[in-house]
């Protein structure tokens, strides 16, 4: 006992205080892109076709960036001599709609808190079910972080819960495999109404590196309504907690 | 009548020997049961014929052996004498529509549509027989593949008599997403992000497997600098996952203390490869022809710091899982997997070291700065949880050592080169020592230098089946502790 006690002395209290606080993320961390259409090239398109995703595009307005798509390479910012796009350390990204993900300068995706019934109903309790639905298991791995002391998500009233009749809602992974579509249909069934989607990664918003395999689905709202969309391939820890919060109405500044 | 080939080098593709079915047969049997691994064995449509490749390691020799054989429609099977060739033979039917005949237990492995121009389309997932036992008082368990925490999906069928286990049938594919499929013809843009992603908790060491080989077939000499940052990040790989590991094992038997520390360690580690490339899982840092980020001198420190905080943390976090007797009580004697099983099963990595095969890429088949830099390969002999939790400990402890010892004598230099052009015609079999086992990877490329046929094997593949026979006979409650002991990709093996 007595060294159970010494060694949580030593092992010392790792909480983040969030998100009154923002911690530093690591200075080569890939976050936020930031869009300089005036910088861009009018004959040049090295961008565009470094992307192994598509993610980029270019028309008579100038680039665009979808971060549903993104991977979050930084290939387009190497490739890009006039540094028109570049990434910050910005770590919250997610957003409420899909058209909300395209970035075309440097603003901030939008989430809109759930209102009314809604948010009574979730605000201060949400219990969601995950459905890893293909992919890699980087975004579960740093999903599972979040039930990590240092992120302590039951303090935020969110939980993951093993039965889909516990739960509010779905939180998605992975491009949904052909192979998993059925069961993911059956527990997005099984959780009682009104309920949650959430995508989590490229690759459950858009497919990410597997997009229009013939194995996989393109992303999670093929399937179903998605009502939060999280980027990153996989996501910060962090960019998905600020998602989640951001939807509770509890997000930081 | 086969020729010795080395890791990592490229070879003419004409060189490797194309035998008959009988003496590709009597080789590969031969040489299982001589102690090499079956490494790797796949089907690529050759004329009208569906041509078997083999690839044999032989630890101690640290060579290869590579045979290939043209078979149409069917075959004599391997694996009634030959048990690691099971799973193989199984992919190889489902892909390819050859018949091995007299294989014991032929269905698919993954669900997938098969490669073959006018293939039917697969049963639906799960829509197959599984192995069941008769009787009154036995029934089944069936679980997944959607899980009860945040992992993988897979479904689990065992047969119980009471809460014991008589067997288990493993049944995967849900992961699938077409990977091989996807690569070969490449490379493209996609490609090395493909790598990436066959298994995200194994970037850094099957990127490395791939750029392994790429830079085999382009003759290119990699800068010694980027070896050792390779090597820095295959390790803090392993470190990061074996100490998740641990944490798990002690969350799975209710021991919170070592769960919440292990599993806080374990994101400080994925944090020292974020601080190397800015992602805490390595995307982006290895490419062929090197790597692309350096370690300038503040972050060397920076580094240095850090992994000696989090050897503090973790020796102290594994001492008190070490030295408390109810933990070990339900480690010992669980989930016993012994060493003629593993030789018989050719299981590789952790589970084939804890129960005292020591077999260890990095020193029977050295790449890059692991030639420079040895390490102590990990070993435990009682097959058991608390023999895998073991050598995990102890790779946690070489790791550590390991990353200080490259880091006090980086080289210096470039960190990166052109990787040219692949060469035509070539094969090369590329091997890395991922923190689960042995990752193997088999290019050939056509006569553009792109690949003909992509042949990914993650260590998983090899050991699904050792978990379901170290299942056998123990409670049915100790499944996931078990589970956790192998912690096996399935996306790795899903593709
Ligand atoms: S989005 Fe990226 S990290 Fe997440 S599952 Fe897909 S490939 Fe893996």
């Amino acid at each position: 006992m007595i060294r159970a006690i010494l060694t949580r002395l030593q092992q010392r209290y790792r909480t983040l205080v969030y998100p009154t606080r923002t911690p530093v993320l690591p200075d080569r961390f890939r976050g936020l892109p930031r869009i300089e259409r005036a910088r861009c090239a009018a004959d040049c398109a090295a961008c565009v076709a470094v992307c192994p995703v598509q993610a980029i595009t270019k028309d008579t307005n100038g680039i665009a960036l979808d971060l549903g798509r993104c991977l979050f390479c930084g290939a387009c910012e190497t490739a890009c001599a006039y540094h028109a796009v570049t990434f910050t350390r910005e770590h919250r990204l997610a957003a409420g709609s899909r058209a909300g993900l395209r970035c075309t300068a440097q603003e901030l995706p939008r989430v809109t808190a759930l209102q009314g019934r809604m948010h009574a109903l979730f605000g201060r309790s949400l219990k969601l079910r995950q459905v890893c639905a293909g992919g890699c298991n980087a975004c579960e791995a740093d999903i599972n972080v979040l039930n990590t002391v240092v992120f302590d998500l039951g303090r935020f009233g969110i939980q993951f819960v093993a039965a889909p009749r516990h739960a509010d809602g779905v939180l998605i992974t992975g491009p949904v495999t052909a192979n998993m579509r059925g069961a993911l249909e059956k527990t997005w069934q099984a959780v009682p109404a009104p309920k949650l989607v959430i995508a989590v990664g490229a690759c459950a918003i858009s497919g990410g590196p597997y997009r229009d395999q013939v194995e996989t689905h393109n992303g999670a709202d093929t399937i179903l309504p998605v009502d939060l969309y999280i980027p990153g391939c996989p996501p910060h820890p962090l960019t998905i907690l600020d998602g989640l919060l951001q939807l509770l109405g509890k997000g930081g500044g | 009548m086969s020729g010795d080939f080395r890791a990592n080098a490229c070879v003419a593709r004409t060189a490797v020997p194309v035998l008959a079915i009988a003496p590709f047969r009597a080789a590969i049997i031969e040489q299982t049961r001589g102690g090499a691994l079956l490494a790797a064995l796949f089907g690529v449509p050759h004329e009208s014929a569906l041509r078997l490749h083999a690839v044999l390691a032989q630890p101690t020799a640290g060579t290869l052996t590579l045979l290939c054989a043209d078979v149409v429609q069917e075959y004599p099977a391997l694996t009634p004498e030959c048990m690691p060739a099971h799973w193989f033979e199984r992919e190889l039917w489902e892909q390819w529509r050859v018949l091995p005949v007299g294989h014991p237990w032929l269905k698919p492995i993954r669900f997938q549509p098969a490669r073959t121009a006018d293939a039917p389309m697969p049963a639906p997932i799960g829509c197959t027989e599984f192995f069941a036992v008769a009787g009154g008082e036995t029934h089944e368990v069936a679980v997944g593949p959607v899980h009860a925490g945040i992992i993988e999906p897979g479904h689990f069928r065992f047969q119980c008599y009471g809460e014991q286990v008589l067997h288990l049938e493993i049944s995967l594919g849900y992961q699938h997403r077409g990977i091989e499929r996807a690569v070969a013809g490449g490379p493209t843009a996609r490609t090395i992000h493909h790598m990436e992603t066959l298994a995200g908790d194994t970037t850094i060491g099957h990127t490395l497997a791939y750029v392994q080989a790429c830079e085999a077939l382009a003759e290119c000499r990699v800068p010694p600098r980027a070896q050792a940052l390779r090597a820095i990040a295959l390790e803090l790989e392993r470190l990061a996952n074996h100490t998740g590991d641990i944490g798990a094992l002690a969350g799975d038997i209710g021991y919170l203390p070592t769960a919440a520390y292990c599993g806080r360690i374990r994101g400080d580690f994925l944090n020292m490869t974020a601080l190397l490339c800015g992602n805490r899982f390595g995307r982006g840092l290895v490419r062929p022809g090197g790597v692309l980020f350096d370690l300038d001198d503040e972050r060397r420190t920076q580094l240095a710091q850090r992994l000696r905080q989090a050897e503090r943390d973790v020796r102290v976090a594994t001492q008190l899982l070490w030295t408390t007797p109810s933990v070990l009580a339900r480690f010992e004697g669980t989930g016993t997997l012994t060493r003629a099983q593993c030789e018989q099963l050719g299981v590789v990595g952790v589970a084939a070291r804890a129960s005292g095969i020591i077999n260890d890429v990095r020193g029977d088949f050295p790449a890059g700065w692991y030639c420079q830099e040895h390490v102590s390969p990990a070993s435990c002999d009682t097959g058991d949880v608390y023999a895998r939790a073991m050598v995990r400990l102890l790779e946690i402890q070489h790791a550590l050592l390991f990353i200080h010892c490259v880091l006090a004598a980086l080289p210096k230099g470039p960190i990166t080169t052109t990787c040219g052009p692949r060469g035509a015609a070539r094969q090369v079999v590329s091997l890395v020592e991922g923190w689960r086992g042995m990752i193997c990877h088999v290019a050939l490329t056509d006569a553009a230098g792109q690949f003909a046929a992509y042949k990914i094997i993650d260590p998983s593949f090899h050991n699904w089946m050792g978990l379901a026979l170290a299942m056998r006979g123990q409670q049915i409650s100790d499944f996931p502790l078990c589970n956790k002991s192998f912690n096996l990709s399935y996306c790795g093996h899903d593709l």
